[in-house]
């Protein structure tokens, strides 16, 4: 048997494997909300209880409405995009332009009455969302199991995360983002619609969040904290990969996942501490994070 | 004027004085307060429905003793335990609360009892695990009443290994509750001719178990222990489950789950899981009765933390009754001297230590094809006798057994 650091081969390559699964997790969840800071500069802390709301969309969807899994991927997401996009409409718009700290304390405010009130509603125990049938099962690889749906939901993750890069990065739509990051006025003068630009980003950057959660719905299980323990490792991503950087975003999404893949099995102990770890460092040499822009 | 306000306040407070001097029940009331993690992770194994269950109790006692008015107070400790302390505290000297109920997580209970203690009142344990609350800080204020972890471990970990489970496996929480449990399942497993090859401690709470899982399943070991609770036990039980651990051969061995955690998850997941319970709904009429009651109120069927309070309050209440005092010392000796008789116990004694030693019972969790409803979850596979499932006085290390003071 081959050894890495004492560790079998084999084992190493599940760990990293089982890594760059909860990566795709980081990646999506912070990639919401690095285009959500990137356009309109509000440090959503909603982000949680909006991907906690996916979830219990698909749940709720399937136990009242009979909804499967594959029309909730699609629905859910756009369900509570619409809703992120009322709450920009009538509470962001307010202040925009305004210090950071108003709309991380709105979206604060609105993550905690969300979640106390399915709290209320459901308790904290969490519902448990099946499987869809064609993902279930796994495959052997030799050197682990493998189940299908968390294959899938890697692939899920990437292709959603590449679709939202090239969007941003290599389309006319994504230009006017782009631009509308950077002089939204003058934007306004050549007849763009700003406004509704915004609406529709932070709509998008929910429902990404949505998204995931409807991917985590069959994996963890649906409660009302589940956003808010995710919360705080996906700013931490954010924090390294640059504010508002989208590259930024996905690459560090995956490395993190990898780095405390690793953790896992070096020092279990410190799982859960290992990317504030790589924060602090990353912050120290550089402030604006991997791919910022130095301001 | 105002001299007639003053020595009119001084009647008053001097014959509330003499009042209670005489009187048997402080106050002329019976002050109950009910302390619980009523929103956070621990909501549902107590929560609301424990105290649904408290003011059943008082309820079916007609809302007094002998004409003396039963009072509820009730609060949620967040979990934190300087919040559960002060909030005991406020209770025992602002309004002359008599016992408190509830009790869940094991750091609240720690700081709560103190308080308990202090004031020369009464708890009733319901909700906690650690066995460390009627050993090392065992008092002659409070009672251990449902469960404890040194019962659970003992209870599932011997049928395991009875069933042919000799290698283990542990998934360890990284705190003080986890590591005692480390310590409880590794001693059973020991005596018992079995062998821990190795144990991942991970962190508090964790959301993804996939790695320590992998862990677990690369080791080799026939049986694999959950040394943790809540969340992370069901998140770990889902996790193995779609890792196909089970498929493969390998035992799942939960040590602290509840009705609730086997709800969340569903048998699909949990299907011929083992634990050691200290009491479940469908056991017999009396159970089924009771449970069937709460159920109209509540909505949910009771765990055996919920369970718990009623029948301590329950036991508490008799004793009042019995002595027509409210005084601790009385009712305590009281409580001790009659066995807990009802639909939660049959022949429970409460011992010098507090802990309340009753029969804990061996379950199995059902297949979907056995179960017939949403809460028929478990089947009781065997009952562990009262005197074999909690930890025996003579290995106690509690002050009220040994006689010795504490070192610290």
């Amino acid at each position: 048997m081959t050894l890495l650091f004492g560790i079998p081969l084999s084992v190493m390559l599940g760990q990293l494997l089982l890594g760059l699964i909860n990566g795709a997790f980081y990646a999506l969840l912070s990639l919401g909300l690095a285009i959500i800071f990137g356009l309109l500069r509000i440090i959503n802390f909603a982000h949680g209880a909006l991907y906690m709301l996916g979830a219990f969309a698909a749940w709720l969807g399937l136990n009242y409405l009979g909804v499967n899994y594959w029309v909730a991927l699609l629905l859910s997401p756009l369900l509570v995009g619409a809703v992120g996009m009322a709450v920009e409409r009538h509470l962001l718009r307010r202040i925009a332009g305004e210090d950071h700290l108003y709309g991380l304390l709105l979206t604060f405010g609105l993550a905690l009455i969300v979640e106390g009130s399915f709290v209320k509603l459901f308790g904290v125990s969490g519902a448990s969302y099946p499987m869809p049938e064609l993902l279930k099962g796994g495959h052997n690889l030799g050197f682990m199991f493998l189940p299908s749906y968390r294959a899938w939901v890697v692939v899920a993750a990437l292709l959603v995360c590449i679709a939202t890069w090239y969007m941003i990065e290599r389309t006319r739509l994504g230009s006017y983002l782009r631009a509308g990051t950077e002089n939204p006025k003058l934007m306004q003068a050549f007849g763009i619609n700003v406004p509704l630009l915004v609406t529709l980003t932070y709509g998008y950057g929910v429902a990404l969040a949505a998204f995931a959660g409807v991917l985590a719905a069959p994996i963890y299980p649906v409660s009302p904290t589940m956003g808010a323990n995710l919360l705080i490792v996906v700013f931490a991503v954010v924090v390294i990969g640059g504010m508002g950087s989208i590259m930024g975003a996905i690459v560090t999404g995956l490395a993190m996942g990898l780095i405390e893949g690793l953790t896992k099995v070096f020092y279990p102990q410190a799982a859960s501490t290992v990317v504030f770890l790589v924060m602090v460092i990353v912050l120290l040499f550089r402030p604006a994070g991997l791919f910022g822009k130095e301001a | 004027m105002k001299v007639f306000k003053k020595t009119a306040s001084a009647m008053l407070v001097s014959s509330l004085i003499a009042g209670t001097a005489q009187a048997q029940v402080s106050d002329d009331e019976i002050r109950i307060g009910y302390l619980a993690d009523m929103s956070g992770t621990y909501r549902d194994l107590a929560g609301p429905g424990g105290l649904e269950a408290l003011k059943m109790a008082v309820e079916d006692f007609g809302g007094s003793v002998d004409g003396k008015k039963i009072v509820v107070f009730n609060a949620d400790d967040l979990n934190k335990p300087d919040v559960g302390a002060n909030t005991v505290r406020q209770w025992v000297d602002e309004r002359n609360v008599d016992m408190v109920t509830g009790l869940v997580a094991t750091s609240v209970v720690l700081a709560a009892s103190k308080v308990v203690e202090q004031a020369d009142k009464l708890a009733l344990i319901s909700g906690a695990a650690s066995s460390s609350i009627t050993n090392e800080y065992c008092s002659p204020n409070h009672i251990h009443w449902t469960y404890d972890t040194y019962a659970l471990a003992n209870g599932t970990a011997k049928a395991v290994l009875a069933a042919g489970g000799k290698s283990w496996y542990l998934l360890t929480a990284d705190y003080a509750f986890g590591h005692s449990m480390e310590a409880d399942i590794s001693k059973v497993v020991k005596e018992g001719g079995g062998s821990v090859l190795g144990s991942v401690r991970h962190p508090f709470p964790s959301n993804d178990f996939s790695s320590y899982v992998l862990q677990a399943q690369g080791s080799g070991a026939e049986v694999i222990a959950l040394a943790n609770a809540g969340a992370d036990t069901v998140n770990a039980l889902k996790t193995a489950s779609q890792f196909g651990v089970t498929q493969a051969g390998q035992k799942l061995a939960g040590m602290v789950v509840f009705l609730n955690d086997i709800h969340a998850m569903g048998l699909d997941v949990t299907q011929g899981l083992m634990l050691t319970t200290g009491w479940y709904w469908d056991m017999n009429d009396e159970t089924r009765a009771w449970s069937r009651r709460y159920f109209d109120r509540f909505g949910r069927m009771p765990t055996m933390a919920q369970a718990g309070v009623y029948s301590a309050t329950t036991h508490y209440l008799n004793a009042v009754k019995a002595t027509g005092s409210d005084a601790t010392a009385t009712v305590r000796a009281q409580m001790a001297a009659t066995p807990v008789n009802d639909m939660f116990a049959k022949g429970g004694q409460i011992r010098t230590d507090g802990r309340m030693v009753h029969d804990m019972y061996l379950a199995q969790v059902k297949t979907p094809a056995e179960s017939k409803g949403e809460w028929d979850l478990y089947k009781i596979v065997s009952t562990i006798p009262a005197q074999q499932a909690f930890r025996p006085l003579a290995d106690s290390q509690c002050k009220l057994v040994t006689g010795k003071v504490a070192q610290n």
